[in-house]
Order: C-alpha cells, then structure tokens, then sequence
C-alpha cells in the first residue's frame, strides 16, 4: 500500500530515500511548497546560496569530490535560467547532478504568467534528460527515475520542473523500487576487442596510457584497477586535465598533464606512441591539437561509456563500449591470463627516450626579485598543504593551468576544474560543495581575481555556514588568459583585458567578516600562505603575482604536438597561422 | 598475399564493408528511430540536428504503438560516413529513444512517401495532367472545373518526377508528408 502524501512532501521524501543529505539552493515563489516541507524535517541540510548559478557550481563540487550526486532547488523564471550556465558545466564535464526548478501551475503554463519560462525548452540542449511533471501521482517516480538516469552510463545533469499545484496536490508515493526502467546503458565491454588490446600491448614498443575524467566518473575501482594495470604493465601514462587524480602524480609511471598547456615530455609521448590507449578521455581539441598531425604513427584503442564519443573526431583501431572499471578488469584478466607479457626492451627504451625529454624540465622558473611568480606561489602552496587532507577546485584561465601544472594530486575526487566549458565563477561555489561534503577537510579555491569576482557573493554563503573555503587569489589585475593570446595572436592590443577598479580584497574579506590576507613579497609568501591554513573559517587569500607571466608549455592553436612553445621567445608572436588563429 | 584488413561490426547483415569508416563523400541514409510518445522528444530529435549542423532531408513522426506508448521517427539524412555514425551514437544516447535502425546498411527496406498536388488548368493542359496522374496511379481526390487534387504515393523520386512533369501544366501547390520506410522481410 503505498503512501499518500503532497507534492511538495514528496520532494524531500525522495530525497531523504535517495540518499541525499545536503541540498544547495535559492527559494521563490513557485517552490515555496517544497522549502515549506524542508523547514519542518532535519534529514536534509539546505544551504542557502546567493545566487542560483552559485547552487549548480556548489552541487557539481559536492558531486565531484563525494561521487554522490548533487542535488540544487532553484525557483521558476529567472531561478531556472541563473541555473543553465551550471547545467551546461555539468553536462560538459559528466557530472551528476539532479537540479529541481519550480514552476507556474499548470493551468498557467504557457500564459507568460510572473516568473514563467520554458523550463525544460530552455534546458533541454543542456541537460541528459528533463520532466516537465503535471500529474503529482507521477512526481516521485520521476524523482527516482532522475537519480538513476543522472548516475549511470555517461553521467550528466537533470532537471525536474515542478509546477506549484502538483506541490500542493496530493498523491501517491512511489518506492523507489517500484520504479521500472528501460535506461541500462552497457558496461562489459566486448571480450574480443579487450583481446585484441591485450594483444596489442604485448608487442607495443611505444605504449602510452591516455587517461581521462572517464577513469574519475567510473568510481574509485576504476582508479585501483588502472594503477595496477600500470604498475603491472611499466607503460607511462599521461591525463587530461579531468582525469588528474586517478593514477598518484607522485607515481614512477606518471607523465604529468598532457594537451595544450600540458608538460614536454607528456605530449611528445602522445605524438611519438606507437599504441594509444585512451580510457575515459574524448579527444577534446585542448588534447588533439591540429588533428591531421595528432600522433601519426600510433594505434588507438579507446575505452569509453559513450558511443558517441568513440570515433566522433579522432578514427581508432580499437573501440570498446563500456565503463571503464568493467572494461579495466576484463583487461588485466585476459592479459595476466595470456601470461602477462610485454615487449620489455622495447619499453625501456621509450623510457629512456621519455626521461631524455623530461630533461628538458618544462615547468622549470625562477623567482628571482620583490614579485611573486604565480608558478612559485602555487610551489609554495603545493609544499605547505601536500600533507593536508586536500581538495582543490579552481576558476578558469592561467592560474587554473598552473595549478595543474604545480599541484599533485595523489588520488581521484581531489581536483575540481571546469574543463568542457571552461566557466569563470566555477570555483568559489564549487569549493562551498567540496566543503559541505567533507566537512573537516582543508578545501583550496585557486583562483584567479577577474574569475573569482563573478561568483564573489558566495563569501555571504561561506559565512553563513561556517565553511572554512580557501581562496588563493593569484592577483595579476588582468584576465590573463585572454592577455596571454592578444600578446601572442593580436599584436600586443590587449583590447579589456585588465582589470581596473578592483576590490581591495581583503576590505571586501572584512564587509563580509571573513579573514583577508595580502601577500605581495615572495619572502612573506610562506608566512602568509600558513596564516590562511592556520585560520579556522573562509579566508581571502590575495596574492599580488607577476602581472605579465605567459602560461607555458603551450602548444599554439594549429600545431601539433611535437612543435610547442616552452618559454617566452622572439618567435612567439609568428608561432601561430592564420588558420589556427581562428580556434579558440 | 596479406589479408585485407576489414574492421568487423560495420553492418549487421554483411561481413564485408569495404567503405573507408572516414570517407569525404556524402551519404543519404533513412533512420527509422523509435521512441517513447513523450512530450519533447521531437525537439530533443530536431534540437540535436540543429545544434551539431546536421542535415535533416525528410522528417515524419507518428506514434505507432498506442499502448506501448511508442512513436516512430523517420529522419532522412545526409552526411559523411563519420557524420552518419555520429548521429546515430548521438540518438541513440537519449534517454527516451528505445532504438535507432538505418535501414539503408541494415538490408533492403521500403520507402514511401505520400503527397498531394494541386493542379489548375483548361483544355489540353487539363486533359494531360489527368493522363499523367493515370500513369504515375496518382487519383483525384478533388476535382473543379478548372483544378484537380492529386493524391500520389511512392518513393521520394517519383514523387519528384512527377512535380517536374504538373509543374509546366498549372501545377500550384504541393503538400508531401516526408520518408515512412521499413525494412523489407518477415521481422523487425
């Protein structure tokens, strides 16, 4: 006998049966019914935002670094459409996440009523799936249904649009295991292609491991399966910015990121490789670079959860359907069970030939002089929180780059970035859902001052809650990113790109009675940096940096692999063509 | 003499297909994509095509199984080899889409498609157009003194053929309902 309840009630039930223990949201008119029933229950803790984008980016970081699926509550209107930018982050990166927005009854549905949008038309390009749900008898169902479909296969976000009158109304509850589906993408992969890759690695001479946010999604037993296939193996392997985190970067075998901003030695292997195996990355154009030039010579095999993404720009020899841990264990199996062979001497060769590049030490600086270098202060950071309990979201443009560069992540779920769509603003809430899921854990928002100031009224959200966020601010007043391509693309002609009129950042720390930390002086940076670890609740960290530091290694739009840029030179400006200036 | 190298799981029904998977020229292909009767599920369809710039030559839809709850979209389409894989990677990713069949590599199939044509005409114009319809087995299904209705079902050439033969005899407007297509044989 099932049980009878409102829509509204419904709501949070399904929640609390889900599993779900934190909620990121804003209030409004039309899910007024939903926060009423979240007053009256303790099962679930609502963190209020200030902004409803602040709600998706803090559910994406909870999500991200819990492995759990995040959930956010955003009013109809204006809250639905602050939420798209979140949406299309989550569905760019295959992030789980279960966005509820209200809506206008439904007998106003269509009469451009207060706070009316087309919901779910709005979302639909920017979400895996979306209800529009005008029966409250169908209301739970869809609420189990959205978890299911936001978790498994490929995961992505959703979004439930909730009419106010199916809140109010009254119907029956649906079990969650009541709840019939036909979505149960495939996670085996096929026998005969994870042979024929095992075959293929025990003859590669040039092998490399191609890692991806894929190897993260699949779970923690897909990070335990892929660091016994390496250390088994001996093969390097190299990540993308997503997948930084799933094999140990203190680890013999470990390359460092590769793509456009990626180490020397990462992308040569990829350009050199004779086999390629990707797992769980997509070849995205900041990997591939020019794609008639990416590694000429290699066969690629590509274990992946999604269809369409094997083959989508990039041809492989060898395509495997399915999540990478079914696929990862297939794979050990067969090839310990063929005899665990490898062309050894071929393999110690390509080290050999990967140390001679390592040598070229592409990452190396010096700090010399009064200012800070942003590479030397995210060292510094590195050295004094290497042996915390650590996890680091960041906002988008050089500094997201030098951190993963200079940070080492030891363990998947530490790294929070927006890699696909690349959103300013990401960070700070992303940090705030880091944090609400691990409660006593040190959580590092490496920001740049431009990003960081696009979702600045979080700080009243940090405050409120008492969460303890880092922002490591690397202050170079420009956007400097977009800086770093007018100097190299558009003759020095840096058309707004800096910042003027900035805050005083640590004033702003105050009016918001957070603590606000100015550190100018390479001498004071460690002082400074323990000042904030030392400082029990949200600290404002700005750190004046060197304001005109390129990003580097870089590979130039249009190049391929083997032709990148490894430091300041005269030739910088003439390093890329017209034709790759016009990808981004 | 080495072996030719075949990549295997190219069609369902032959073991051979020797296209090169990354081939430039483009291919017409008709996808029969059934999906649950769903409000948005059309847009999701039409939204994919629109927003990744592929082509979309004939689209019909209908549900097809009232019970089941599940409709029938025919999409015509042309694009490279490449580009018709990903389609069909990228329908077959929604939720709501149970199954997506091309059924131009997937054996024979059946096309048809019906269409309407009004035609206004006197004398010896009038006279051949009835003739023509009678040849293509188009009938009338309304008549003036000066017009005629045509109703004509066939296969999308045909249907052209017989555009290009009204047009000179009064032809005045033409509705077409798009691609219906199955495969042929006993099964689905």
């Amino acid at each position: 006998m099932s049980k009878s309840m409102t829509g509204a009630r419904m709501v949070v039930q399904a929640l609390i049966d889900q599993g779900v223990d934190t909620v990121f949201g804003y209030p409004g008119g039309a899910v007024l019914p939903i926060y009423d029933e979240i007053f009256q229950q303790n099962s679930i803790k609502h963190v209020l935002v200030r902004h409803e984008q602040g709600a998706v980016h803090a559910a994406e970081g909870y999500a991200r670094s819990t492995g759990k699926p995040g959930v956010a509550l955003v009013t109809s209107g204006p809250g639905a459409t602050n939420a798209v930018t979140g949406l299309t982050d989550a569905l760019m990166d295959s992030i789980p996440i279960i966005v509820l927005t209200g809506q206008v009854p439904t007998f106003m549905i269509g009469s451009d009523a207060f706070q009316e949008c087309d919901t779910v038309g709005i979302t639909r390009p920017c979400t895996k799936h979306n209800w529009l749900v005008k029966e409250t008898d169908k209301l739970a169902a869809v609420m189990h249904e959205a978890f299911h479909i936001a978790t498994s296969g490929r995961p992505g976000p959703v979004v439930i649009d909730i009419p106010k009158d199916v809140q109010f109304a009254t119907g029956k509850y649906t079990e969650a295991r009541q709840v019939e589906t036909h979505y149960n993408p495939q996670v085996k992969g096929d026998m005969e292609m994870i042979t024929e890759l095992a075959i293929a690695m025990e003859t590669a001479k040039r092998p490399l491991f191609y890692t991806g946010g894929g190897v993260i999604n699949s779970g923690p037993a897909a990070s335990q399966l892929l660091r016994e296939l390496v250390a088994a193996t001996g093969f390097p392997i190299t990540s993308t910015l997503m997948g930084l985190g799933s094999y140990p970067a203190s680890g013999d075998n470990w390359l460092g990121m590769l793509g456009m901003h990626g180490l020397y030695e990462a992308n040569m292997a990829m350009h050199d490789c004779d086999l390629m195996i990707n797992i769980g990355a997509r070849f995205d154009d900041r990997i591939t670079g020019r794609l008639d030039a990416f590694s000429p010579g290699s066969k690629k095999a590509h274990i992946d959860i999604d269809a369409s993404s094997i083959n989508k720009v990039i041809p492989v020899d060898i395509p495997i359907l399915g999540d990478v841990a079914h696929v990862l264990e297939d794979l050990l199996n067969v090839w310990k069970s063929r005899g665990r062979k490898t062309n050894k001497e071929s393999v110690q060769k390509w080290w050999h030939q990967i140390n001679d590049w390592r040598k070229v030490d592409c990452l190396s600086f010096e700090q010399q002089g009064k200012v800070i270098k942003p590479q030397y202060a995210l060292s510094r950071l590195e050295a004094l929180t290497k042996k915390h309990d650590r996890y680091i979201t960041t906002e988008v443009g050089q500094h997201q780059m030098w951190a993963a560069q200079y940070l080492g992540f030891e363990d998947p779920n530490r790294w929070m970035t927006s890699g696909g769509l690349g959103t300013m603003g990401y960070g700070f809430p992303a940090s705030i859902g880091v944090q609400m899921g691990h409660p006593d854990a040190l959580v590092i928002n490496v920001a740049g001052e431009a990003s960081w100031l696009m979702n600045m009224q979080e700080l009243g959200t940090a405050m409120q809650y008492n969460l303890p966020v880092k922002q490591f601010i690397l202050n170079n007043e420009r956007l400097g990113m977009v800086r770093q391509w007018q100097e190299l693309l558009h003759g020095e002609r840096y058309s707004s790109s800096w910042s003027e009129s900035l805050p005083d950042f640590v004033k702003l720390a105050e009016a918001f009675g957070a603590k606000g930390i100015l550190c100018s002086d390479p001498a004071d940076l460690d002082d400074a940096i323990m000042e904030m670890l030392n400082h029990d609740g949200p600290v404002l960290f700005d750190c004046l940096v060197e304001k005109h530091e390129n990003c580097y290694p870089m590979i130039p739009s249009g190049k391929p692999h083997n032709e990148m840029l490894l430091r300041d030179s005269v030739d910088v400006g003439k390093a890329i063509k017209s034709d790759g200036a016009v990808m981004v | 003499m080495s072996p030719l190298k075949i990549k295997k799981g190219a069609t369902s029904h032959s073991a051979y297909d020797l296209r090169p998977t990354f081939s430039d020229k483009e291919e017409r292909h008709t996808l029969a994509v059934l999906v649950e009767n769903e409000p948005g599920v059309l847009s999701r369809v039409i939204g994919l095509f629109a927003g990744r710039g592929y082509n979309i030559d004939s689209l019909t839809v209908a549900e097809v199984d009232h019970l089941g709850h599940r409709s029938r979209i025919t999409i015509v389409t042309t694009g490279t080899p490449q580009i018709i894989v990903q389609i069909k990677a990228q329908l077959g990713r929604f939720v709501d889409v149970h199954a997506v069949n091309d059924l131009t590599v997937e054996g024979p199939s059946v096309e048809r498609e019906l269409a309407l044509f009004k035609v206004s005409g006197l004398g010896n114009d009038r006279i051949e157009a009835i003739r023509l319809a009678d040849i293509f087995r188009a009938s009338v299904v309304d008549s003036t003194l000066e017009s005629f209705v045509f109703e004509i079902t066939g296969t999308p050439e045909k249907i052209d053929a017989f555009a290009d033969l009204m047009r000179p005899l009064g032809l005045q407007e033409i509705a077409r309902t798009g691609v219906a297509a199955l495969s042929r044989g006993a099964v689905a």
